[in-house]
């Protein structure tokens, strides 16, 4: 991970799109064999994402990752039967070198943060599926396992570490580029390999990272294996470790289809979600709909419609509006959260959810709505949510409101809507606000609200399913605020334009900070590392400056750093 | 609640068909009309008081002349009409179009500037409550009156301002413009000065003479903003401000003249001779005016500011006749003379223009106000008189900014603290300065009588002869 860049500073105007399918993967292999999926690392090094970089030696770009996350969605939805995957290379001698350096180098700061989310976000997708799906994860790292590979490797359940008296995982990012392993490396190291602290702070500064025998006995990795078994080591544990999956043996797929979506100047239009973009106001309106009738509800109506069931349609839909924006709309800042449609159908979606919540696939739907509603606590772009009349904030869509730094709620006095006037709007709990979408500090978002306090807890609890009027919505603490309709208009343009105005920086950090209260796990330290110790590093004259160690890596020059300690 | 708006709430601002501000007056109206009982003229309810209620913004509308009760005052809502595609006039929004509704951005710091002068508004009225109990004629008592309400509507004014833009916030602060008291020291107003005591008719006088004055250039100020509603709120409010530096120009000149009269005909000069006459002596006055434009000096706020830098470069606030400046509107380049105590010494140094605009506008301000005093030296010269009342030095008797630490004399000399305790009487009004003038101080309300130590005016209001009843006691 690294950053060079100060005449690079201009992103090329390329429209980076994360829809894909393996017949254009172009650095995977994705294979199927029973109950085992292997997904082969294979960078084509001619074909980064962007010109001016090769990716050598198994080096990766976004482009790399997006395919990535799009094998590991197939896994989840097309192929029920895998209960393990392998995560291998079809290089000789080398697993995965990390993050490409040059690529980094040529990177604008915010594109490298980017990238580094979606990173993050797609590694603990696999822990994600891991814990929840039956699916397991194993490394099986046939070489050189560097940096970035490492982290890689990390992320899964098993690491195994091909023993040939060359290979070593190693993260060198200290040493060799004066940056931290960012992207998980460092977190996970400790809070899930638990590997002592001195004997990580040794590995750390190791440029040659640490060969099988050390690995092993530092729990740097759990297996070794000869070169010549290890084909059949890695698959009998991929095996063994599938067994114990609550993953179906003989269930049918559910194929990925193409999301249907249509891109112009105003934003990004599909189905059920709306992304309008005001440049000038640099605010995005996403907008999420209820379905236009009543979901399937009986489990094969509901595979039967597959990716078009609500749920899960609209999921991945506001997953590709989030990535959209993130990447290709650095400057829109605010997101305006609305939804609309009926909100008795959206329940309706969400008794479906519980009800079949233990079949694989709708398991996988939570999953989906899991991940995505995660990515949105972690973008890093102001989040209003806006509770207006024909709005369905209600169960799994409440969530919106709840991961966002404020909600708005029109209050309109009750019952005196006449004849076509708007009535006021209502939001409700479900049990799925309870415990289903936890955030990536393991807290349900209401937990997460109330500190864990149980009083404000319980009471929303008490009130599940019934509709709650704004008076009620704030008294139980669900939302921030509730203008009536006379300060409306003038309050939320003047709060969205007083956002728009503040450092952006200070927005991010001010966010990321208020956002996941007092719980920390090693994703919400994970994803603070990123923002700040590395994000710091990154930027620090010792890295990019002149005679920084980004800066001169491959050059054959020695870093010059200011020695003084901060 | 069905009211009648723009009969009970005379406006411009199309009252009858805004809810927002509807709803906003119709909880705020009698707050206000209970602050007024409570802290309003005192014992004043029942007296019908000729005064002027602008019903309109036309020249004719504008002056409406009537007996009527100030509960009943129908205190409007005017602005100055728009002007055409008006533009943010200087900096770095110059050129643009100006703001018709709050810009976010710039939404807490709008707020301040206007509870800030919307809070001198009342205090004022706060200030002379008891003026009335001891007013020197119905002529004068009147005057008071009209300042009284002119200065409730100058509050309303701000009002609709938050009320019609700051949306709940707005409304907070208009709650907090009535709770705040002037003097009271758990929840004074704003401003240093606006918590002094106004006891006596001739601090009334200096005060609107030299405070409202102040207030004619924050208002000038704030009429060159790019927030149109303010620019235009302000406009429409210097029209009535000039009538109360009226009352201040014309109080302090009457007891002038009636000063020099005096000691003209009894052929007095010696203070203490003067004052067995029963009138008010020059040097008094002069200490009077001292202590008044020195308090007003402050109110300009610290020599070199930050704040203010940020007002103008936002478009905010903007200088005194800015449209009329013939420079690029910016100022990122010039230097002002700010003045710094170094050694023993006041020295001119140059701060960066943007940051000196506190200063220009004192600067714009002590020009204006030093007008009145030379009509006040005509009369003495009238009389014969050799005296001369001169303002004092801008860095005299400062309590604000870096000026405040050191002891300045009226004509700008360092002076040692010692020195300052011995001689501040004869800069500023002593405790029996003020024990003599109040000594003075009756009631005088039969019409077209007037105190001792004051002259009567040369005409009445609106054309009404001197001795008409200006005030029915009822
Ligand atoms: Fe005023
Ligand atoms: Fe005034």
């Amino acid at each position: 991970m690294a950053q060079v860049a100060t005449t690079a500073e201009t992103e090329s105007k390329q429209f980076i799109d994360y829809q894909t399918h393996p017949d254009h993967y172009r650095h995977w292999q994705l294979a199927f064999d029973g109950p085992i999926a292997t997904l082969k690392m294979d960078v084509n090094e001619d074909a980064g994402l962007k010109p001016g970089y090769k990716l050598k030696l198994n080096s990766y770009d976004l482009g790399v990752d997006i395919e990535l996350y799009d094998a590991l969605q197939r896994i989840r939805f097309e192929h029920p039967e895998v209960r393990s995957v392998v995560l291998t290379s079809s290089k000789d001698r080398i697993f995965c070198s990390g993050a490409n350096i040059f690529m980094l180098g040529k990177s604008t700061h915010p594109w490298k943060v980017n990238f580094c989310k979606f990173t993050n976000e797609t590694r603990n997708g696999i822990e994600d599926s891991s814990e929840y799906s039956g699916l397991k994860f194993i490394a099986a790292c046939n070489g050189t396992t560097a940096g970035g590979g490492y982290e890689l490797a990390l992320a899964c359940d098993h690491i195994i570490l091909i023993d040939d008296r060359s290979s070593a995982v190693s993260l060198p990012e200290v040493p060799l580029l004066g940056v931290l392993p960012g992207t998980g490396g460092l977190t996970r190291v400790t809070d899930k390999r638990k590997v002592r602290h001195d004997l990580a702070d040794i590995f750390c500064t190791l440029t040659e990272g640490v060969r099988a025998d050390r690995a092993k006995q530092w729990r740097l990795i759990d297996e070794s294996a000869k070169r010549h078994e290890f084909d059949e080591v890695v698959k009998q544990r991929a095996l063994a470790m599938g067994a114990s999956s609550n993953r179906p043996e003989n269930a049918v797929g559910v194929e990925m289809t193409p999301l249907r979506r249509t891109i112009d100047e105003a934003g990004y239009h599909y189905e059920y979600v709306d992304v309008v973009i005001s440049p000038s106001a640099r605010t995005a309106t996403l907008t999420v709909s209820a379905p236009q009738e009543l979901p399937a509800d009986d489990l094969d109506a509901i595979l039967a419609a597959g990716m078009s069931w609500w749920p899960l349609q609209m999921a991945r839909e506001l997953d590709d509006a989030i990535l959209m924006l993130r990447t290709n709309n650095l400057d829109v800042g605010t997101w305006i959260l609305k939804t609309q449609g009926d909100a008795s159908r959206v329940l309706a979606a969400d008794a479906s959810l519980l009800r079949h919540q233990d079949h694989w696939f709708v398991r996988e739907v939570i999953g989906m709505l899991r991940r995505t509603l995660a990515r949105l606590d972690v973008s890093s772009r102001t989040l209003f949510a806006l509770i207006e009349p024909g709005s369905c904030f209600v169960g799994t869509l409440l969530e919106l409101a709840l991961a966002a730094d404020r909600s708005y709620m029109l209050a309109l006095a009750e019952g005196e809507a006449a004849e076509g006037e708007a009535e006021a709007p209502k939001i409700a709990l479900s049990e799925l606000n309870f415990g289903v979408y936890p955030m990536v500090n393991k807290l349900a978002r209401i937990t997460a609200r109330f500190y864990g306090e149980e009083e404000p807890i319980a009471a929303a609890q008490a009130v599940i399913g019934q509709p709650l009027s704004p008076d009620a919505a704030l008294e139980l603490g669900l939302i921030t605020m509730a203008p009536d309709d006379i300060d409306w208009d003038d309050e939320i343009r003047i709060a969205i334009e007083e956002r728009a105005s503040l450092s952006p920086d200070a927005l991010t950090g001010l966010e990321a900070n208020l956002r996941f209260g007092a719980q920390e796990t090693m994703e919400t330290r994970i994803f603070g590392r990123l923002s700040a110790w590395q994000n710091w590093i990154f930027i620090r004259p010792n890295a990019v400056g002149e005679a920084g160690a980004l800066k001169v890596f491959g050059t054959g020059s020695k870093a010059n750093f200011d020695w003084g300690r901060v | 609640m069905s009211i009648n708006y723009s009969e009970k709430i005379p406006n411009n601002v199309d009252l009858a068909s805004d809810r927002t501000l509807q709803r906003a007056l119709e909880r705020w109206q009698p707050e206000f009309i209970n602050w007024w009982g409570d802290m309003g003229p005192e014992g004043s309810n029942s007296f019908d008081v000729y005064l002027r209620t602008a019903i309109s913004v036309d020249p004719k509308g504008w002056a409406h002349f009537d007996y009527v009760r100030m509960p009943d005052y129908r205190w409007g809502i005017f602005l100055n009409p728009a002007e055409a595609e008006r533009k943010v006039n200087f900096g770095a929004h110059k050129g643009e179009a100006a703001w018709q509704e709050v810009p976010g951005e710039y939404r807490s710091n709008l707020r301040r500037l206007i509870v800030t002068q919307g809070d001198t508004e009342p205090a004022s009225v706060e200030q002379q409550r008891y003026l009335g109990l001891t007013c020197p004629s119905l002529y004068d008592l009147r005057n008071l009156f009209q300042v009284n309400v002119e200065e409730g509507r100058h509050l309303w004014a701000m009002v609709y301002l938050l009320h019609r833009y700051f949306g709940r916030d707005g409304r907070e602060e208009g709650d907090a413009l009535l709770e705040r008291r002037s003097g009271d020291p758990d929840n004074p107003r704003i401003l240093g000065a606006f918590n002094e005591k106004t006891p006596d008719w001739l601090s009334f006088y200096m005060f609107t003479y030299f405070t409202d004055r102040d207030g004619k250039f924050q208002l000038c100020a704030l009429a060159e903003s790019g927030f149109d509603p303010l620019a235009r709120t302000c406009r429409f409010m210097l029209t009535e401000e000039a009538h109360h530096m009226f009352v201040g120009e014309s109080g302090v000149g009457r007891v002038i003249q009636r000063t020099c009269e005096v000691m003209r005909q009894n052929k007095v000069e010696d203070p203490e001779q003067v004052r067995a006459l029963g009138v008010i002596d020059l040097p008094t006055i002069q200490r009077y005016l001292n202590f008044h434009f020195s308090v007003t000096m402050d109110l300009f706020g610290a020599d070199v500011s930050s704040n203010a830098a940020t007002f103008y470069t936002t478009g905010l606030k903007g200088r005194y006749e800015e449209t009329k400046l013939g420079d690029d509107h910016l100022l990122n380049s010039n230097t002002y003379p700010v003045l710094q105590v170094q050694g023993e010494k006041l020295v001119t140094v140059y701060e960066p223009e943007l940051n000196a605009l506190n200063e220009r506008l004192r600067d714009d301000y002590i020009k204006d106000s030093i007008g009145g005093v030379e009509r006040w030296n005509k009369i003495i010269d009238k009389q014969g008189i050799p005296f001369r009342l001169t303002v004092p030095h801008k860095a005299f008797n400062r309590r604000i900014g870096p000026l405040s630490e050191s002891r300045i004399n009226p004509l700008g000399e360092v002076v040692s603290d010692s020195e300052w305790q011995a001689r501040q009487d004869e800069w500023l009004p002593s405790a029996a300065d003020r024990a003599y003038v109040a000594s003075l101080m009756g009631r005088v309300t039969t019409p077209g009588q007037f105190a001792n130590w004051v002259a009567p005016p040369p005409r009445g209001i609106n054309n009404q002869p001197v001795d008409f009843e200006y005030v029915r006691f009822n």
